[in-house]
């Protein structure tokens, strides 16, 4: 374990490193497509492994369509809340142990951290140049967005009239919702450490000392809080995964979302190949195909998240994000005051 | 008896017969301190320097005024605290009626508090989740049904200090239960026999004579139970973050997420070493008192109470008990396993086999973490018995000078809680020399320290049951201590040596709160992949491999029992 949290060495050297980060922006690596040379350096590799934030039984279907795709190359799914996902890595790494090929994260800041350690290899899909628009790819071909999550408010519809359903995140303050609803952690899952950031900034700190007070039942991950209102635990999920709040509604369970009027917290999600991948070509076949319209389309269609793929087709019953209000993503922002928004949290919450 | 030793081997030239014992003894013993030393070292270190590896007190004044890390404190104290006197309460007649009454079923009630207590804590707080979670738990929707509640009350709430308190307790009065048991089992007659000459009826002999020689058991378990409530990682770790506070153990493995603060970690693990310490020496000065109740040796049988028609209250009393812990949580995984939505009955309409086809087909650490999880539970197993054996043969035969600190450094671990020694070892093998972050190895550490002391005990009295005549005929007849301890007394104790294997396995199997310190993404084993799985809520999975988990425990359990059953009988014979 390194005495100096990395976060405190980056901020020294935050100067220097800007000037270098400068110099190499120019150069933006060739796209590549999936070529048989690659598909057969990966098959000799055999496996690789998955270190995601996303949810569990999406992140599967993942590895085993590309399984079924690319026959002889393992995935495994290391699935945690986002920042556990980067406590794990930073963890490892600190001991030089480089297990991760690929990881996706909830959080853009731990993209810029793993960048200016370093540790990312550049590798930019020939989909993702072609379609992808460039807010959503590192110039550099470091990290490449994959999905597109919010955060918003939903409810039990068996235990709570639709009429009656909170509209905004100030309407949680009301009494009549003390004891019933149910919050993830900033600490744990990289969409709430946004979600929180953003509330924080755009309503204040005070909305959260306020919130509090309501006897909120605390979980840890994003995905956790649409089962618990699906299972009638709770009756309103302050924030947590909306695409897994469209899935169990499509999948005929009494839950529906609600998207705030002062806006709904957005996060999107990145992903990465490692530079000491043990599994270089796997990883950048899997990175590559993440990306591909196919797997795109299984991510709005499946897992009904928001997809970055310029061609990847809205399925309906999902509201398109142009129609959201949304909180505005400040991925420097919680970068620099990440260990803050933990800490307060941590104070208001009492976990 | 005879002995076949082959005459080539006996009559070799002695140089090829080198004794090394004394070598043997030193590498074991240099073995357990670093075992225990060095980590135990490296926590002290963490928590008196600051980063640039000055001394300071910073950390634990930090402790002690800041509420982030006093309330925990305080919340472990009352955990702990009211844990050991429900276990006692509890506990302490249930022993008594098993052991002294002729209450039915007391064989079967025994063999229940032995599922209890190898059922994972972690495990039985999920459980506990699913049957009284106040809205969505199977028992408050079962009460709002009989009783017509409005839809959001509740009888139970297990999200709460109370709803911990008590799933600690389901998870933690076997100590008690088997101390109080094992003292009444060993406590002679004769006392009561004498009582009840002098006119004394069933209950007066009962609450004049019995209880008060039960008594320093059941001291001693409410010690044993406290310290298992302070140092419990497993069930807070399910159910403080949701009822809203920490606990000590959950307050120091959050201080490793980033950005870790492993000073602080330190700081907060040396009070729990320094309580069990304490705790462990008060538990033994209490059981040492107890031999005065059991002086002179073989006696009469213990007396046993006629309860009459009693005996049915107090068999459905101590069914009622165990239901907590044993019968309700398993029905809960069970019906989790089967049915389309956790918190629903299983029906006709509900009942599916997708959450199996999910772990076994589906999940891709389900593999991994099976075979880390077999391969460490074989290794620790084996390295520990062969470990403890031999430690134990050398203090009971005193085989070499110095054979004391052997014995204390084998029972030290019993004193560092699991957690405490994941912190410690963290500090210790992710630096060089010994990188050992990463590896199975650490865990193997863990395990094999967290294991020793019982293991050690175990076997210690195992050898106190066997003479040493044999030994030493085949000493006489020239061989080694080693090889005497090998071809004579190992094949003696096999039956011993096998059920502390199993012991060790099955302890491997449920230990969360030091590997979930210590793994990595290629080392994680079952207790943590339940953890990660719990974290995201994926409760029909967690049911399945939960199950899983308990069956195999089940088998290995009930492996050691059915060979301790035949041991008994062996020993009869040879005797």
């Amino acid at each position: 374990m390194k005495r100096l949290s990395k976060r405190d060495v980056l901020k020294g050297a935050g100067a220097l490193g800007l000037s270098a980060f400068a110099a190499r922006v120019a150069a933006a690596p060739a796209a590549e497509a999936i070529t048989p040379a690659l598909i057969e350096a990966a098959k000799k590799e055999g496996k690789l492994s998955f270190y995601t934030a996303m949810d569990l039984q999406f992140a599967e279907r993942l590895g085993k369509t590309f399984e079924a795709k690319f026959p002889g190359i393992a995935v495994r799914v290391e699935r945690s809340g986002a920042e556990r996902v980067f406590t794990r890595i930073g963890q490892e790494y600190a001991s030089n142990i480089h297990a991760v090929d690929v990881a996706n994260t909830a959080d853009q800041a731990h993209c810029i951290i793993w960048k200016r350690n370093g540790w990312l290899a550049p590798y930019l899909p020939q989909e993702v140049a072609q379609h992808f628009d460039k807010r959503y790819y590192d110039p550099e071909g470091l990290s490449i967005t994959t999905r597109i999550l919010v955060s918003p408010i939903a409810f039990n519809t068996n235990l709570v009239k639709k009429e009656d359903a909170p509209k905004s995140f100030k309407d949680l303050l009301d009494p009549k919702w003390a004891g019933k609803l149910v919050k993830a952690h900033p600490a744990y899952s990289g969409t709430i450490m946004n979600a929180t950031f953003e509330v924080a900034r755009d309503l204040g700190w005070d909305y959260f000392e306020k919130l509090a007070k309501q006897r909120v039942m605390q979980v840890q991950s994003a995905t956790d809080t649409p089962k618990r209102i699906s299972l009638g635990e709770r009756a309103v999920m302050v924030d947590g995964a909306g695409y897994l709040v469209i899935r169990y509604k499509e999948a005929g369970q009494p839950v529906d979302i609600v998207y705030p009027e002062e806006g709904t917290p957005l996060a999107t999600g990145p992903s990465a190949v490692f530079k000491a991948a043990p599994n270089p070509n796997a990883a950048r076949l899997f990175q590559n195909w993440m990306h591909s319209r196919e797997a795109q389309q299984l991510l709005v269609d499946w897992a009904r998240q928001y997809s970055p793929h310029g061609q990847a087709i809205e399925k309906p019953g999902i509201r398109k994000l142009t129609d959201i209000k949304l909180m505005k993503e400040d991925p420097e922002g919680v970068f620099a005051q990440a260990d803050a928004v933990k800490k307060r949290y941590a104070e208001i919450f009492k976990v | 008896m005879t002995i076949a030793v082959p005459a080539t081997q006996a009559s070799r030239p002695r140089r090829f017969g080198v004794d090394l014992t004394t070598p043997v003894l030193l590498v074991f013993a240099a073995v357990l301190c670093v075992l225990i030393v060095m980590p135990l070292s490296w926590l002290v270190y963490y928590a008196f320097t600051t980063k640039a590896g000055d001394l300071t007190f910073a950390n634990f004044q930090r402790l002690v005024s800041d509420a982030a890390y006093l309330d925990p404190l305080l919340t472990t104290f009352a955990l702990a605290t009211l844990s050991a006197l429900i276990c006692c309460a509890v506990a302490a007649p249930m022993g008594w009626l098993v052991a002294r009454t002729d209450m039915p079923l007391r064989r079967t009630i025994r063999i229940l508090v032995t599922a209890s207590f190898v059922t994972p804590p972690f495990l039985g707080a999920i459980a506990w989740e699913l049957l009284a979670a106040p809205n969505s738990g199977l028992l408050n929707q079962f009460y709002r049904e009989l009783t017509g509640a409005a839809p959001d009350s509740h009888l139970l709430n297990i999200y709460t200090f109370s709803g911990l308190v008590f799933v600690i307790s389901c998870y933690t009065f076997p100590y008690v239960f088997v101390l109080v048991a094992n003292a009444l089992d060993r406590t002679p007659g004769d006392l009561e026999d004498a009582s009840s000459i002098l006119g004394g009826k069933t209950w007066d002999t009962a609450r004049r004579i019995t209880i008060p020689l039960a008594l320093p058991a059941v001291l001693a378990g409410a010690l044993v139970a406290f310290l298992q409530a302070m140092t419990l990682f497993g069930s807070p770790a399910i159910l403080a973050m949701p009822a809203g506070f920490h606990t000590m153990t959950t307050k120091i493995w959050s201080l490793f997420q980033f950005p870790p603060k492993p000073e602080l970690a330190a700081a907060a693990s040396l009070p729990l070493l320094v309580l069990t310490v304490i705790l462990l020496r008060a538990e033994y000065m209490v059981l040492g008192r107890r031999s005065y109740s059991v002086v002179g040796g073989k006696n009469s049988e213990p007396r046993i109470v006629r309860l009459g028609s009693w005996r049915w209250v107090m068999l459905a009393a101590a069914m009622v008990v165990l239901a907590c812990p044993v019968f309700l949580p398993y029905f809960a995984l069970l019906n989790a396993s089967f049915s389309k939505i956790a918190s629903h009955l299983v029906s006709p309409g509900n009942f599916t086999l997708q959450n199996l086809h999910f772990v076994f087909y589906e999940l891709s650490a389900t593999k991994l973490a099976l075979r880390n999880t077999f391969i460490l539970g074989i290794l620790a197993a084996t390295a520990g018995t062969i470990l403890a054996l031999v430690i134990s043969y050398v203090t009971t035969r005193k085989a070499v000078t110095g054979h004391r600190i052997l014995g204390f450094l084998a029972t030290a671990p019993a004193a560092i809680p699991g957690i405490v020694l994941g912190v410690g070892l963290f500090f210790t093998y992710t630096r060089k020399p010994f990188v050992l972050y990463g590896t199975m190895w650490i865990l193997l550490i863990a395990f094999v320290t967290l294991a020793m002391p019982a293991a050690y005990q175990q076997l210690q009295s195992a050898f106190r049951s066997v003479h040493t005549e044999l030994e030493d005929a085949s000493r006489i007849l020239g061989a080694t201590r080693l090889r005497a301890l090998w071809q004579i007394t190992a094949p003696l104790l096999r039956t011993s040596i096998i059920a502390t294997w199993c012991f060790i396995f099955v302890g491997v199997i449920r230990e969360l709160s030091a590997a979930i310190m210590l793994f990595t993404s290629e080392t994680k084993v079952l207790s943590v992949l339940i953890y990660d799985l719990n974290e995201s809520g994926d409760l029909a999975a967690i049911s399945v491999l939960g199950l899983f988990m308990l069956l195999i425990t089940f088998a290995v359990v009930a492996l050691a029992n059915s060979l301790r059953g035949r041991n008994a009988r062996r020993n009869v014979a040879v005797g």
